[in-house]
């Protein structure tokens, strides 16, 4: 993949016909699907004024429920990074009686929708559940604390890391692991010099995706998260409580709030998987 | 023309969806009496616990309403958190009456000009059919021996409530709780704010309506007592035999829960007629004595007196009185940097 920084020509040669109906089309399609719903929520905080937009996203109950709904998107991110490369590779790699089954199975969090997720978990982890009910003697409480929005954050991240890398690792064949075995590779230096540096892009693509979709998680989150201020209260809750009280200034701002601190999480990915990338190459 | 009429008429929230009501409904006008034999449909848009109250009611009301214009009528229900159900109308989804749990949704409404202003004085009881109070659910033969407010405060104590920000129903709760305190001896503003406080402190989980406050005490075993709208206890009760209790507090607050039709909608619609016969009927022995069997307070004395062992007398505080209308009680309490969101400041 030729990776170039210089400006994109406008018009690049293809074989095929149809450059300007192309784009005219993804133009149109994204401004009704994503711009023009975006620029009004950019449009809704500032009714206000500036100072009552700060006033909102600097109050420390929403300050508490960004760092909540960021941190524990972050990591069950990286939690699904180790979990979700292992089960790509165990799918990938082996051949065990199960595994077409188990390799459907990693998408059903996609096809379900997310408050039966939540409320499946909630029972599963609640002190009385199958789960909840072997760790509530130790006194660890699962459902009902931030330890639940990270479980639940985790089930919804996982398929985004597996899909991701399968492909990749796919394509990556054996015989390249043999080679650098004959080499003299150790099996370490095997993983960490032949197949991480091919399947790096990949995991980054699963992260940046699972990451995005955990920091806007509603559904399957509420049912789990306790909901209390300033410890298990999760920032898009607070957009609906806002709502609610028909404070779509105040729901804006708290989205504003959200789609920058995205914005700049996403942009320090890529940023970091490019210099990655050039690192790669020299 | 014709098959337009009866798809109007038969899938009208369809229709009103894709827009297309306006014109269609034009004819609606003449139709009144005229046409009565023409099948109608309303939308009934209420809160969370009414399900099975509504049920019952939309079959007897379809029966009175055949038998005296000879039309047909179809209720269609829909249900959910009050200040949510409110914002759906607001925003459009096209309701021919409103059965929230409080006054102040409906206020809402009537502010952005969908209903008129003296909607309270349209019907009697200031549109509130019936009545309901908040009672505590606890654990069968009631362990912890929870017999007042003051004892949900004491050590090791969990309590459910849904988040008054997005459930009605957890307003009139922590009013409730707020009305008990103020009349304790020496009690006061500052006595009862501080009360709420430390009720809050006792409360694990915060649902954002009351089904699910419901469903994190009777199945996932969450708490020791339940905040609740009485007539959800005693569904609580019918559904898990055997299993919980019902304790009435020495003092409660009287909820009111309002109707009023959508001035807007029905006038669109052509279905005012309907719409306000609906919501009077209501009123009447037949549905008072359906509101009684759901658990909720009837209105009428002689239904009040029939079903009056599930009712017992207590004082309760009147939003009016106590409060100063919801409005006031909003604005105080469950607002923005209001009382709820001062006992959740840090620090």
């Amino acid at each position: 993949m030729a990776f170039s920084l210089s400006l994109p020509r406008l018009r690049e040669p293809s074989v095929l016909p149809g450059f300007w109906p192309a784009l005219g089309f993804t133009v149109s399609y994204l401004s009704l699907i994503v711009l023009i719903p975006l620029a009004a929520l950019i449009a809704r905080p500032w009714e206000h004024g500036g100072a009552e937009f700060l006033h909102t996203v600097t109050d420390p109950r929403v300050l508490a429920s960004l760092r909540l709904s960021f941190g524990a998107a972050f990591l069950a991110s990286a939690i699904n990074l180790v979990m979700g490369l292992i089960t790509a590779w165990a799918l990938v790699r082996y051949d065990f009686p199960g595994r077409r089954l188990l390799d459907a199975a990693v998408d059903v969090p996609f096809a379900l929708p997310t408050a039966v997720a939540g409320i499946a978990l909630a029972t599963l982890y609640a002190p009385n559940g199958w789960i909840g009910s072997l760790f509530a003697p130790l006194g660890v409480k699962i459902a009902y604390t931030p330890l639940g929005v990270l479980i639940a954050l985790v089930a919804v991240g996982l398929p985004f890391i597996v899909r991701s890398v399968q492909p990749v690792l796919q394509d990556l064949d054996a015989e390249v692991e043999e080679a650098a075995r004959t080499l003299g590779a150790r099996r370490w230096q095997t993983i960490r010099q032949v197949i991480l540096p091919a399947v790096a892009p990949a995991l980054v693509t699963g992260f940046s995706l699972a990451f995005a979709r955990a920091v806007g998680e509603y559904g399957s989150v509420i049912f789990i998260a306790g909901n209390m201020p300033m410890k298990s209260e999760i920032a898009p809750l607070l957009i609906i409580i806002e709502l609610s009280q028909f404070n779509y200034a105040g729901a804006a701002s708290v989205g504003l709030a959200m789609l920058i601190l995205s914005f700049i999480a996403l942009l320090a990915i890529n940023i970091g998987q490019l210099l990655f990338l050039r690192r790669g190459k020299r | 023309m014709t098959d337009k009429k009866l798809n109007l008429n038969r899938r009208t929230l369809i229709a009103a969806a894709a827009g297309g009501a306006a014109s269609l409904a034009a004819p609606a006008i003449l139709r009144g009496q005229a046409q009565a034999a023409e099948p109608v449909t309303l939308l009934n848009v209420s809160y969370d616990p009414t399900r099975e109250l509504y049920k019952a009611i939309n079959i007897a009301f379809a029966k009175t309403w055949k038998g005296r214009t000879g039309q047909d009528v179809t209720i269609n229900q829909s249900h959910g958190g009050s200040g949510a159900q409110a914002r759906s109308v607001i925003d459009g989804l096209q309701a021919d009456v409103v059965t929230l749990a409080l006054a102040y949704d409906i206020d809402s409404i009537a502010d952005r000009g969908l209903i008129a202003p003296n909607w309270p004085s349209r019907l009697p009881d200031k549109s509130t059919p019936y009545t309901s109070t908040i009672v505590f659910l606890v654990k069968k033969g009631n362990p912890l021996h929870i017999r007042d407010w003051a004892d949900l405060i004491k050590p090791g104590v969990q309590v459910i409530t849904p988040n008054p920000k997005t459930s009605g129903g957890a307003r009139w709760n922590l009013l409730a709780a707020y009305a008990w305190a103020l009349r304790q001896p020496g009690g006061n503003a500052n006595s009862a704010k501080a009360y709420i406080g430390n009720l809050y402190k006792h409360v694990p989980v915060l649902d954002s309506g009351a089904r699910g406050s419901t469903t994190t005490f009777a199945e996932r075993g969450i708490g020791d007592v339940l905040l609740a709208w009485e007539n959800e206890a005693y569904l609580s009760l019918a559904e898990f035999p055997g299993k919980f209790d019902i304790i009435t507090p020495s003092i409660s607050v009287l909820a009111e829960p309002p109707v009023a039709v959508v001035d807007k909608v029905v006038d669109k619609r052509g279905t005012r007629a309907v719409a306000e016969a609906y919501l009077n009927f209501l009123y009447t022995p037949q549905a008072q004595d359906i509101i009684a069997e759901n658990h909720y307070r009837p209105r009428n004395a002689q239904s009040l007196a029939k079903y009056g062992a599930g009712f017992p007398k207590l004082p309760l505080a009147d939003i009016d009185a106590d409060f100063g209308g919801w409005r006031k009680a909003q604005a105080t309490f469950f607002a923005d940097g209001g009382l709820f969101d001062q006992i959740y400041k840090p620090g």
